[in-house]
């Protein structure tokens, strides 16, 4: 299939962000894409600029995406190139220096641009601003302004909205005097009532800005430079440098010429196309749906998912219904949430209202039939998130409505971080919640930065960088107990074990990499999730099971367990601790062959050959045809006997001859910790079996007493009495049932005493014993489905798995040279 | 800095490394799940454990003795100041692995 050519006019957020949006829905393979811009760099957080300005964050943090990122996802950029010209008919765009592109699909997203009001004296002759004004937009305007500012002694600001007043703050950084004049009658409208303006004046004014309410600028004096505004009223003021920030312009003129619909912006339909041209897309500020154009980012990101589910064919019903504006912000050191409506517009409408202006606090929420359309909150915001969810859903709100403005009763109630639920949105111009930057730190991400780059949290506004940080702080140092993640199975998804079973079964799951790509944050792959997802998998799908062997660990990998120094122990089977004189013979042979540096037997009553380098392992196996002792994962490990009932004369029954049954059964059982068992022939207990993970007592009669959860390990516990039954074979069936229930419950590494103790041994015993759900068949079966799907791994010496699955070194293959 | 071809990609399963040696250099050689190739001095500056054998997802590699992790890109540890010694690799058309040193 031939590439469709996509051109995107316009490398600011919004079309940068479209385009991430595309190429996340493989849109690589789907689009030649090529960018413009006007500006000549990748594209940056306008948003940040006032950080930029105010010298509390350098211009390279600011940047989005680098150059690089233009190059690895093969975009075509040309920055620094305007678009002048769209030719629909032709379907080609051309710039000022001619250059002329085709495109198949074409994205407008050149955003807006500062307005400045034709005030007289503003401009030059030469229709540039006059010297020591500026906009307040760009990169290049805050470069001029941070030099401005330098040489200044006081400065003007006329518009007194949130990018006036944090221009403001800038200046003031720089030791400038400032002077925000404000034609409304007062401050911030679009996210203000009268009162809250007039509170947010006082913190102003209290750091020095002065602020000047309806005061409306005729005339900008000096001949050559900026020497001082007149004003309507006759009187005036005097300043060396002024900054123009009264609003905004989208940049629809080009629409206008390729005779698209343009009103106070390119005019679109609910996919985000221009409502005259099916191949002309248009989102962020430049695009006007169902009436309005937006200014703010949050819906920036909304309507470039639409656009690329829409171009991408990832869903071609996608539509954009509209955004619903809430906001969170901090002007010049004061913390203000805002969101809909700031008065109330028809009678039966509700006003809650605080107000305590000495601290500078101040709420209000406007409530129409019982849900939230409007509110402010100002100087305090800590009900802000639980609002701003609520005003976004539009949920219905708790009767006692003081509760909305406050945390009442009891000790302090801020909402801690380990309090607030998985779901609550941390970052709310990226959408992304604190589950989701869990997930990103156990992915590996350990610092603020680290997230914020992953999840986007913090890059939009950047107001809720505060949060980010202590939120990713709280999930990567301690904490624990609270951390949700500890209950999920695997770090990087953040599910609980049942729930990813039933994920896993529901989509088919069957190999680690399918469970990464289909579950895991990102699709990504998380290097020690790898085990625990191997091991589940296998218990689950047993001989269906897709193997991938860089899920293993390395002892699963070659079958032993590796030493401190890279070599490995070899643990031949020796179920039982029973062996033969041959045997012991061969096995000196083999380690008088090999050079083995310790032979040592081990607390399974086996004998361990250890230091074996890993390419000579399958040599060892060779030479002592013994089949593997699995003495290296976490699976069923060995079954250890005393001397029972044909020897010791206190014997009761024969723990030998069970405890070879029941390696010969469970052998190689992968399970998600290891597991030890035992078999004693009477309750003298000299093989330990009632600390074992699974032990056997014969008490007489043919009867044995099963343990389960004990430990004689770091932690000591004798194992809890499941039950007693009356043969061999029940001994058998019940323990391969409490393992298969372990195996499908347990949390990786969660050993049985901790297992034991988490579930309980009454409902253990209500499910294996007593079949109180139901399950006893299917677990079962299910154990005799694994079982039957266990091989000897160490048969791999003569097949191995994959390349060089043993090789320690492998010698460059150099071409032979013809000197 | 020369450039020696090694062997063939084939050489390395996907998602795992192996540990190669060229002009009496050891060098680990990884292979991810995405495709990509990267190679790291052999030990993990911790406790010498062979880092070929620790366990590779997307590009961070964690040993296998205390599980130490490291980014393959840059050889810097995770969380911690410890840095591998990183060679430039790539695969050529014909699928050989070529080492720089």
């Amino acid at each position: 299939m031939t590439k469709q050519r996509l051109v995107v006019i316009g490398n600011g957020m919004a079309g940068a962000r479209a385009v991430e949006e595309v190429l996340a829905r493989g849109g690589a393979d789907l689009f030649e894409i090529t960018m413009f811009g006007d500006e000549p760099y990748g594209n940056y957080n306008r948003i940040l600029l006032s950080n930029i300005l105010s010298g509390v964050q350098d211009k390279s943090e600011i940047f989005l995406n680098p150059l690089d990122w233009y190059a690895e996802n093969n975009i075509t950029l040309h920055s620094g190139a305007r678009v002048t010209d769209i030719d629909r008919a032709a379907h080609a765009v051309k710039t000022a220096n001619s250059t002329v592109v085709h495109y198949d699909k074409l994205l407008i997203a050149t955003g807006s641009r500062a307005f400045i009001p034709p005030i007289q004296g503003v401009f030059q002759a030469d229709g540039s601003l006059k010297s020591g004004v500026f906009g307040f937009r760009t990169i290049n305007d805050c470069d001029g302004i941070v030099a401005a500012a330098k040489q200044s002694r006081k400065a003007a600001v006329i518009g007194g909205g949130l990018l006036g007043l944090e221009a403001a703050r800038g200046l003031l950084n720089h030791g400038c005097e400032v002077h925000v004049i404000h034609l409304g009658p007062h401050l911030m409208e679009m996210q203000l009532d009268s009162q809250g303006g007039a509170i947010l004046k006082a913190g102003m004014e209290k750091m020095g800005v002065h602020v000047h309410l309806k005061m409306s600028t005729t005339a900008v004096l000096g001949k050559d430079k900026v020497e001082g505004l007149a004003f309507k009223d006759g009187t005036t003021l005097d300043c060396d440098m002024l900054v123009v920030s009264a609003g905004i312009r989208p940049n629809a003129e080009l629409g206008t010429r390729a005779g698209l619909t343009v009103e106070r912006a390119i005019v679109v339909d609910n996919h985000m196309r221009s409502v005259d041209d099916m191949n002309v897309y248009v989102v962020g500020e430049c695009a006007q749906h169902r009436g309005k154009v937006y200014g703010l980012v949050a819906p920036l990101w909304d309507q470039a998912k639409v656009f690329a589910d829409h171009i991408t064919g990832a869903n071609p019903q996608a539509q954009y219904v509209g955004s619903k504006l809430a906001t969170k912000l901090k002007v010049m050191g004061v913390e203000l949430a805002s969101m809909g409506v700031t008065d109330a517009t028809e009678e039966s409408d509700e006003t809650v209202q605080f107000s305590e202006p000495k601290r500078g606090i101040y709420k209000k929420l406007i409530v129409r039939e019982g849900r939230l359309i409007g509110g402010i909150l100002m100087g305090d915001i800590e009900k802000a998130a639980f609002l701003m969810q609520t005003f976004d859903r539009d949920s219905p709100l708790p009767e006692e409505r003081l509760s909305l403005l406050f945390d009442l009763g009891g000790p302090s109630q801020k909402v801690t971080i380990d309090e607030m639920p998985a779901d609550t949105q941390v970052c709310n111009c990226n959408g992304v919640t604190k589950g989701k930057i869990g997930a990103c730190v156990a992915s590996g991400k350990k610092t603020a930065k680290g997230v914020m780059e992953a999840t986007r949290a913090g890059m939009g506004c950047g107001s809720c960088k505060s949060l980010v940080n202590e939120v990713v702080a709280w999930f990567a140092g301690g904490a624990l107990e609270e951390d949700p993640s500890v209950h999920y199975y695997v770090p990087c998804i953040p599910l609980k074990k049942p729930e990813l079973i039933t994920a896993i079964r529901e989509q088919n799951l069957k190999s680690v990499s399918a469970v990464f790509k289909a579950l895991a944050f990102d699709g990504r792959e998380d290097p020690l999730s790898k085990p625990p997802l191997a091991s589940l998998l296998l218990t689950l799908w047993a001989g269906e099971y897709e193997d991938e062997r860089d899920a293993r660990f390395i002892n699963d990998r070659v079958h032993g367990n590796i030493q401190k120094d890279g070599t490995f122990s070899i643990v031949p089977e020796m179920p039982g601790g029973i062996t033969s004189a041959a045997e012991l013979r061969r096995i000196a042979d083999v380690a008088d062959k090999h050079n083995v540096p310790l032979v040592k037997l081990t607390g399974g009553q086996r004998i361990d050959l250890v230091g074996v380098p890993k390419d000579q392992m399958p040599a060892v196996w060779r030479d002592l045809d013994m089949p593997a002792g699995w003495a290296w994962g976490k699976s069923y490990r060995t079954c250890k006997s005393c001397i029972g009932i044909d020897y010791c004369r206190f014997g009761l029954g024969d723990s030998m001859g069970l405890a070879v049954k029941i390696e010969g059964k469970f052998r190689g059982i992968d399970s998600p910790a290891k597991l030890k068992l035992a078999t004693a022939g009477c309750p003298r207990n000299c093989s330990e079996a009632m600390v074992k993970d699974v032990g056997a007592v014969a008490i007489g009669d043919g009867k044995w007493e099963i343990y389960i959860g004990g430990a004689a390990g770091a932690h000591v516990r004798k194992g809890d009495v499941l039950c007693t039954v009356d043969s061999e074979d029940a001994v058998l069936k019940l323990c391969g049932r409490f393992m298969q229930f372990y195996r499908e419950n347990a949390k990786w590494k969660e050993r049985t005493y901790t297992f034991v103790e988490r579930i309980g041994l009454e409902r253990i015993r209500a499910v294996v014993v007593d079949d109180a759900d139901g399950i006893a068949a299917a677990l079962d079966d299910a154990m005799e489905v694994s079982t039957a799907a266990v091989y000897d791994p160490w048969k791999e010496r003569d097949a191995p798995k994959t390349a060089n699955q043993f090789a320690t070194l492998i010698p460059a293959e150099l071409p032979v040279g013809d000197d | 800095m020369n450039e020696y071809p090694i062997g063939a990609l084939a050489q390395i399963p996907k998602g795992e490394g192996r540990n190669f040696e060229v002009e009496g250099v050891k060098v680990a050689v990884f292979h991810t799940q995405r495709g990509e190739i990267f190679a790291t001095q052999p030990d993990c500056p911790h406790r010498k454990g062979p880092l070929a054998d620790g366990l590779v997802g997307e590009s961070t590699v964690v040993c296998p003795l205390h599980d130490r992790s490291y980014d393959l890109k840059s050889g810097k540890e995770l969380g911690a100041d410890c840095v591998l010694k990183t060679y430039r690799v790539r695969t050529a058309p014909d699928g050989t692995i070529m080492l720089a040193l």
